[in-house]
């Protein structure tokens, strides 16, 4: 089982699914924001498995993964920013109490 | 005494038995992070999914994939993480609704999803899958410095850029000033 390339990427394929349910179903920004991080390690998981089973990926998997990684932690910074200057003014961190937009 | 081929009771080998109990141990506690109420035991389910995961990659021959998961997620976006959430919940947070009103349908959406995904995977053929080989870290290096050394530059001009975004937005804003 853990010889195959399927049990991997069908690994990979539920923790995205999981990531994504807590992305349309949380109410909490910070919520949201772990559930984007959750999908990004599925999309690693993928990439580390293709590189561990087809040779003439092996390092450039790793060297990508790598480099989602280094994204990943950009867009978590700037998105845990953003959610406390939103909270600065709304004083909440529900998503959908923010509906400053909509009136 | 030696260590026996596969594990005396099971009779799979100890790699499977490894797959099986970290990707239980990732997905149990992916499934925590998205439904549990209170969001500080969510951050720490997340925790122990991103090591999960670098158990994984160790099992997949990645061991600097899986040193860097455990430096940058649990040692830097989950502390992160944590510190956003007690700058941010209010006392009797966990105490109200923790789903939006849609639920339903975003569970039934992600269910569909994971079945599409295992049928798409299990339909396709791979081609040539070789045996799983592990990742030399010397040739990671060179690959990465000399192939991938544009893609390096701008990753770190990101970070900087990010690092600069983040102090600014999340910087007091002096209102009587």
């Amino acid at each position: 089982m853990s010889q195959s390339l399927d049990a991997y990427l069908i690994l990979a394929g539920i923790l995205f699914a999981i990531g994504s349910f807590g992305f349309l179903a949380r109410r909490n920004a910070i919520s949201m924001l772990m559930s984007i991080e959750l999908m990004l390690n599925a999309v690693n998981l993928a990439i580390v498995a293709f590189g561990a089973f087809k040779p003439e990926l092996n390092v450039d998997a790793s060297v990508i993964a790598l480099m989602v990684m280094a994204v990943a932690a950009a867009e978590a910074t700037v998105g845990l920013a953003i959610v406390m200057a939103i909270y600065r003014n709304r004083r909440t961190p529900l998503v959908d109490e923010y509906d400053a937009m909509r009136q | 005494m030696a260590i026996p081929e596969t594990v005396p009771i099971l009779g799979m080998s100890w790699n499977d038995v490894l797959f099986l109990l970290l990707a239980g141990m990732m997905l149990g506690s992916a499934l925590l992070v998205v439904t549990l109420r209170d969001i500080i035991r969510c951050a720490i389910a997340l925790v122990a999914a991103f090591a999960a995961l670098a158990g994984i990659y160790v099992l997949l021959g990645a061991p600097l994939v899986a040193g860097a998961q455990v430096l940058v997620y649990i040692g830097a976006i989950a502390v992160l993480i944590l510190f956003a959430v007690m700058l941010t919940q209010a006392k009797n947070a966990p105490t109200r609704l923790v789903f939006q009103t849609q639920a339903l349908p975003a569970a039934v959406a992600a269910i569909v999803l994971a079945v599409i995904v295992a049928l798409s995977v299990t339909a396709t053929d791979w081609g040539e899958v070789g045996t799983r080989i592990a990742t030399a870290t010397d040739s990671l290096a060179r690959l990465l410095f000399n192939e991938y050394i544009l893609p390096f530059e701008v990753i770190s001009v990101l970070l900087l850029a990010a690092v600069i975004g983040g102090v600014f937005l999340a910087k007091r804003e002096d209102r009587d000033a």
